[in-house]
């Protein structure tokens, strides 16, 4: 019959066409996956390329590069305080976070010191940008995982941190307020109060994705000894931050190495660690940052000091000849600065040491082997922001 | 160190057990710093002649610099010896003063800070240098909570250095960025490819002697405001707007 011949070449037509396309997928050693640039487990572009054996990954090596900006080079040609409108994009959920080490090496070096109300201020605002990001991390894990509701809980309740920065700062993503000897305005009226009411709802978020995610057993399915680093692995690439403390490192910049310009020892937290180091551990440090970062928050609030928020700083901003290097505790690692300055008005060269470029450096290596669901899970776990990779 | 009087109600209730250098810092006025000095010393004696200078801010930071010969050395003996395990960052300074001066063309920005017509001269920073091209790399003791920043001079005519990659899997990308950034080669990583840029791109984009090329085309208007507020007077404005 002639439609069944038909059929017949159309269905031989189509095994011939999908043989040449596997074909340009296939390698020797098994089959060469693309995710991204453009791909929904992506955050921003960053590309990763896995070689595939079966399901297994044999090699996976991300490729960062699609949103370099080549903040190092223009830091050279803008003065200092140019600058922190540049940097609020490196890490763009967390951006005041971003600012603080860059304007602690510049007083640094400059000498001064901010008064001790601004430096409270500077605190709490260093601590909202840290809830503002790692709540999204809580929600995006979600997402990842196939969970959705998480994802709207956590945007629902980010939204009143957010709303607390702009209600200070003007600002909801890059605020831009931190200023070379303080701050660039005071608090509102009634903010302080709001804050509190925003760190309630917070804790609330934390305790609704501990009972929906943490408790699920599909979740632990999926992350409970996924892409195990051990401590010797995690030092040896520099990972940082809720990472490391997650492979049982007691550290955390903001209690061990506090740069002078940021008032932590005016509150009292725990530090957690855990000694897994998986993809689990990593989600539970994590939760419990946003729990103690709240209780930074509420007692700061409580201990603003009265005064000046604005050192007597020159007009023009020329910065003495030296070295500065500045490291602080960000939402997603240790974020450095280190600026050298040749007594000008613009830096002469200004190393940004952000946390996710070490953080993701680590891919090759901890998805060695695993299953492709779970390199999903390992990024989603390691947390980056691709503007803090390719600043 | 600290300026202000502290005002307000202040708890004291830290976390961390131990008081931070700092403060005893702050009572006695120092000039020395006792931790930084006695690391200095164990980082002379083992790594011997390879360390050629260090300096000391008190209470800050400690500089060593050493011989570009014995960079991978240093790398190994500082974490295997002397407990520096985590790495944060490694990169190089090109020393050598812009020729495009600031990039600055806004004549309010250049009658700041007059710069001369003649080329300055190299002016190394903290621990000294001789050379154009410093490799910079930063080491830290995640127990001790001390960090030693590393500096190596790299000769104009050979910009290559050893690799850390031996000690610190993590320095692989770094010394990636370092290598299309400047220029700088190391030896024994094998991995040396393009990390940012795309494959086909010609020169090191961090190196002094590059053009900011959107400096270059449309000057920088510093401080000036090019762009007329709206109802602001057309004639005033009219030839700077018809310039740009």
């Amino acid at each position: 019959m002639t439609v069944t011949d038909s059929q017949k070449m159309a269905y031989v037509a189509a095994q011939a066409a999908d043989a040449r396309v596997n074909l340009q997928f296939e390698t020797e050693d098994g089959m060469t996956l693309n995710m991204g640039p453009q791909h929904p487990a992506t955050h921003g572009t960053l590309r990763i390329v896995a070689q595939l054996d079966g399901e297994q990954v044999v090699r996976c090596e991300p490729i960062p590069g699609y949103m370099h900006r080549g903040y190092e080079k223009l830091c050279e040609v803008r003065t200092y305080p140019q600058v922190t409108t540049l940097i609020n994009r490196i890490d763009w959920l967390g951006s005041f976070a971003n600012e603080v080490p860059f304007i602690l090496a510049a007083e640094k070096l400059m000498d001064v010191e901010a008064p001790p109300r601004a430096q409270v201020i500077r605190t709490i605002l260093f601590e909202l940008s840290r809830l503002g990001n790692i709540s999204l991390f809580l929600g995006d894990l979600g997402i990842q995982l196939g969970g959705i509701t998480i994802g709207f809980y956590a945007f629902r309740d980010r939204e009143f941190v957010l709303n607390q920065i702009e209600a200070a700062t003007g600002g909801r993503f890059h605020p831009n307020f931190d200023r070379i000897g303080g701050l660039k305005d005071d608090l509102p009226k009634g903010w302080i109060a709001e804050t509190h009411l925003a760190m309630e709802r917070m804790r609330r978020l934390c305790d609704e994705f501990e009972e929906l995610v943490l408790g699920n057993e599909i979740f632990q399915a999926r992350t409970r000894g996924i892409g195990v680093i051990p401590t010797d692995i995690a030092t040896s690439y520099g990972m940082s931050g809720a990472n490391l403390r997650a492979t049982g490192v007691d550290w955390d910049l903001r209690r061990d190495a506090c740069p002078p310009g940021l008032s932590y020892d005016l509150a009292d937290w725990k530090v957690w660690t855990h000694p897994d180091g998986d993809s689990y551990a990593r989600t539970w440090i994590r939760l419990q940052e946003v729990r103690e970062s709240t209780h930074i928050v509420d007692q700061l609030l409580d201990s603003i000091p009265a005064g000046p928020i604005m050192a007597k700083v020159p007009r023009i901003i020329k910065v003495p000849e030296g070295e500065a290097w500045v490291a602080t505790e960000n939402p997603l690692g240790e974020m450095g600065y280190y600026v050298v300055s040749k007594g000008d008005l613009v830096p002469f060269r200004v190393k940004i040491r952000s946390a996710s470029f070490n953080n993701i450096s680590v891919v090759p290596w901890v998805t060695r082997g695993v299953f492709v669901p779970d390199v999903i899970t390992i990024l989603a776990s390691l947390y980056f922001i691709l503007g803090d990779i390719d600043r | 160190m600290r300026t202000w009087l502290t005002a307000g109600r202040v708890i004291r209730l830290s976390s961390a057990d131990t008081p931070t250098t700092e403060s005893s810092e702050d009572v006695v006025e120092a000039v020395r710093d006792e931790r930084r000095e006695a690391l200095a010393e164990r980082l002379t004696t083992v790594l011997g002649d390879a360390v050629v200078e260090t300096h000391i801010r008190p209470g800050d930071d400690l500089w060593v610099r050493v011989n570009r010969e014995a960079w991978a050395e240093v790398a190994e003996a500082s974490r295997n010896r002397l407990g520096l395990r985590f790495f944060d960052f490694l990169s190089a300074i090109d020393w050598l003063p812009s020729p495009f001066g600031r990039d600055m063309d806004a004549q309010e920005d250049l009658d700041a800070g007059a710069s001369s017509s003649e080329p300055a001269p190299i002016v190394t920073g903290y621990a000294g240098g001789d050379t154009r091209f410093q490799l910079l790399a930063r080491l830290f003791d995640i127990d001790e909570h001390i960090g030693v920043t590393f500096k190596a001079d790299l000769p104009d005519e050979d910009l290559s250095a050893p690799t850390w990659t031996g000690t610190f899997l993590g320095a692989e990308w770094h010394e990636r960025e370092t290598w299309e950034m400047f220029g700088i080669s190391f030896t024994g990583n094998r991995n040396l490819v393009h990390l940012y840029l795309p494959g086909a791109f010609e020169g090191n984009p961090l190196r002094k002697d590059f053009p900011l090329l959107a400096r270059r085309v449309k000057p920088w208007p510093g401080i000036v405001d090019v762009e007329p507020m709206p109802g602001a007077d057309e004639e005033a404005d009219g030839d700077e707007a018809g310039a740009s």
